[in-house]
């Protein structure tokens, strides 16, 4: 009996430590540098009026809406703090003023368009996927709707078509991967009357920034938002006020799937752990079963 | 020890008031679900794109595996490691297993967006070895295959030598039969691999199901966000296996009106404060290392959330089940268990909603009036299900003395319907 039983924790332990993933090996680690060819967009939030053209130019191009050009001229949409929606992939808001005195900020927001994005490690049959020229892409055909990727944006920006009951499919910028495979800029980005966005390669993008805040170091604080967030992103941003009082996110610089894919793959690595305790067990099952049959009955006592 | 404890069908009545009752929770929560199908999540759920998984995610899908662990870890107590007089136990454990199982595809559907889309995972061409939930799904799908494998048995054992297929059908009988005792055969032979691949694959899915919450570092209530998540979901799902069964058994036992099989189940007992221990233990060693023991004394509504989830869930049914008085008494042994089962339900919501905190959320999630009346339909008809397999395969081994009283209950009944 008690041999048995300190077998029995012995190997519990065993297989529990088997599934213990090496916490410390890393994913592949993609290098920053590895981006710098991607598309990218550079928003200058200190550039951008506001006039929301953008927002137009997206539903139009996605056609997500038929509502006229004036009709985005509303400013009352400012007064609250909106989000993209399944029915608009981008939003401006107004980034709220320390006091009556500042000068009004906006900011665009939409799919960051991650260099390792969370939505793509999280997605369960590759529904989502980082395209070589920098846009996450969405196939709703393989998508069967188990919202993992919502769950794990660090950006929360995915939408879910909730009210669809036949096919619904989460929503999202697409960064117009179509016009950029024709060599055309996004929709949103074309239409810019500020050039609030600039579309161009991350590395000479981030170039630009840095330059900009060179510049006019009194009108940006020096901080590109997206350069090494989350591993970086290919939308980035560069704003006059701390971020925090925008509505993009603190995030840590650490690709977000680098927190799961090691245990994962500590898990499954060449299958040898689980065959381990696969084998572990019938060892077990063998040995303890040759044990009783020996007269070492352990089951009188009660 | 009885010597001999031939698994039977159940002899009774099916239809009793409780059942009837469970029957009519049942109906509406098909009736809810398919209302769902038609009218999509929107119209069914309080799910947004801030919560975008709720209730059916944490208790039918994230519960529901849970608690089917007690198939996998009856299965090698007894199997792998011998422990021969639990055995009697193994069948019952197994088939809520596998309806367990069952109904978390059919929860999980119903969650699903694309239900039709489900098999996707298995296509090569869309396998993503990157996903948490890929693995979880993979594994799901192949454990509740091996379940119903190792249930074959049980179904063969149910219509061998007494194949009868009606009318014209019956010229089949013999081929039937012999189909039957061939697989019977075959399978008596490689059953041992599907049982040590069935743990194997438990061990693997209850630890991932705990990976995917760490996929939101910045979104998760740092009491429940830990990288060693898999170990304790993989943990608890061991601890709660053995009150499971415990918790099923005496239910069983008093719907069917037989002895409860207290010597098996206050000996089985014995087991969990060791495994509570060894959970706690873990648990306290997490809040430690990454320092977050302040967290826990701030009295926020999460915080207590925590401090109750341990307390009742842990360390109570662990003292209680330390006590010899308790642990052999049903009622004590009944609350003991039922506390480590709402302690892991209780884990598994606070994990999956209640320490998820989206950047956007007006407000906070909670469930749908449809959401809940759904999740009660699937588990009265998994207990429906339950009980009318009972009824109809060789599953509870019943004590000599308990199938004795047990007729007598049923000529009992048997009399009182004729005078009526």
């Amino acid at each position: 009996m008690k041999g048995n039983r300190r077998d029995f924790l012995k190997l519990s332990a065993a297989s529990a430590v088997a599934l213990i993933p090496a916490a410390a090996e890393a994913s592949a680690d993609r290098k920053s540098a590895d981006f710098d060819d991607v598309f990218g967009v550079l928003v200058d939030t200190a550039v951008c009026v506001g006039c929301r053209k953008c927002e137009w130019a997206c539903d139009n191009s996605n056609s997500l809406s038929d509502q006229p050009l004036n009709s985005f001229e509303d400013k009352s949409v400012f007064a609250s703090r909106r989000r993209p929606t399944d029915q608009r992939y981008t939003v401006v808001n107004q980034i709220e003023p320390a006091d009556n005195n500042e000068k009004k900020n906006y900011i665009k927001l939409q799919c960051m368009h991650c260099n390792d994005p969370a939505c793509v490690s999280a997605c369960i049959v590759g529904a989502l996927k980082k395209e070589p020229e920098g846009p996450v892409s969405y196939d709703a055909w393989k998508c069967i709707g188990c919202r993992y990727c919502m769950v794990a944006c660090p950006f929360q920006i995915p939408a879910y078509e909730y009210d669809n009951a036949l096919d619904p499919e989460v929503r999202k910028c697409t960064f117009c991967l179509d016009k950029l495979r024709k060599g055309e800029k996004p929709a949103c980005v074309a239409i810019c009357p500020n050039e609030a966005l600039t579309f161009g390669k991350r590395g000479d993008l981030i170039k630009m920034a840095h330059s900009r805040i060179a510049l006019n170091p009194d009108r940006y604080i020096d901080h590109i938002y997206g350069q090494r967030e989350v591993g970086g992103t290919s939308w980035m941003y560069l704003a006059p006020v701390d971020f925090s009082r925008t509505d993009l996110p603190k995030l840590p610089d650490k690709p977000i799937p680098q927190a799961t894919e090691p245990i994962q793959h500590g898990i499954f690595k060449g299958f040898i752990p689980p065959l381990a305790l696969y084998g572990l067990l019938g060892l077990a099952m063998y040995s303890l079963r040759q044990r009783k049959q020996n007269g070492d009955s352990d089951d009188e006592r009660h | 020890m009885s010597a001999i404890e031939l698994p039977l069908p159940v002899r009774g009545r099916y239809f009793t008031r409780g059942v009837k009752i469970l029957t009519a929770i049942a109906g509406v929560g098909i009736a809810v679900y398919i209302y769902r199908l038609l009218f999509g999540i929107g119209a069914a759920t309080n799910l947004n794109d801030q919560y975008p998984w709720g209730l059916w995610i944490a208790v039918d899908v994230a519960s529901g595996v849970a608690l089917a662990a007690g198939g996998f870890t009856t299965a090698a107590l007894v199997e792998i490691f011998h422990k021969d007089k639990y055995h009697a136990l193994t069948r019952p454990a197994l088939l809520t297993a596998m309806l367990g199982y069952t109904f978390v595809v059919i929860g999980l559907l119903a969650d699903l967006g694309r239900y039709y889309n489900v098999w996707h995972p298995m296509l090569p061409s869309m396998w993503q070895g990157n996903s948490v939930l890929f693995e979880v799904g993979i594994c799901v799908m192949i454990y509740l295959t091996v379940l119903y494998i190792e249930f074959a048995p049980i179904a063969f054992e149910r219509f061998k030598g007494r194949v009868n297929l009606p009318g014209k059908l019956s010229f089949l009988n013999r081929a039937a039969e012999s189909f039957l005792s061939l697989s019977e055969r075959t399978l008596k032979k490689t059953l041992f691999l599907f049982i040590i691949a069935g743990v194997v694959l438990s061990c693997l899915h209850q630890s991932s199901l705990g990976t995917l919450m760490v996929i939101a570092p910045t979104k998760m209530h740092p009491l429940w966000y830990t990288s060693v998540s898999p170990l304790l979901f993989l943990l608890s799902a061991i601890m709660v296996g053995f009150p499971m069964v415990i918790f099923e058994s005496l239910l069983a036992s008093r719907s069917f009106k037989m002895k409860p099989e207290l010597g098996i189940l206050s000996s089985l007992a014995r087991y969990i404060p060791i495994f509570l221990g060894i959970y706690l233990a873990a648990k306290i060693i997490d809040l430690t290392i990454r320092d977050v023991w302040p967290y826990l004394f701030e009295f926020s509504t999460r915080s207590v959330i925590y401090i109750l989830e341990i307390t009742l869930g842990v360390i109570v049914p662990m003292i209680m089940l330390l006590n010899d008085r308790i642990r052999n008494s049903v009622s004590g042994l009944l609350t003991a268990a039922t506390l480590v089962v709402l302690g892991v339900v209780a884990n598994r919501i606070n994990v999956f909603l209640v320490a998820y905190q989206p950047l956007y959320a007006d407000k906070p999630y909670f469930p749908h009036v449809l959401e809940i009346i759904v999740t009660l339909g699937l588990i009265s008809a998994l207990v429906l299900v339950y009980r009318f397999i009972v009824m109809n395969f060789p599953v509870v081994s019943v004590h000599p003395n308990g199938r004795e009283r047990h007729r007598v209950s049923s000529i009992n009944v048997d009399r009182t319907s004729e005078k009526v």
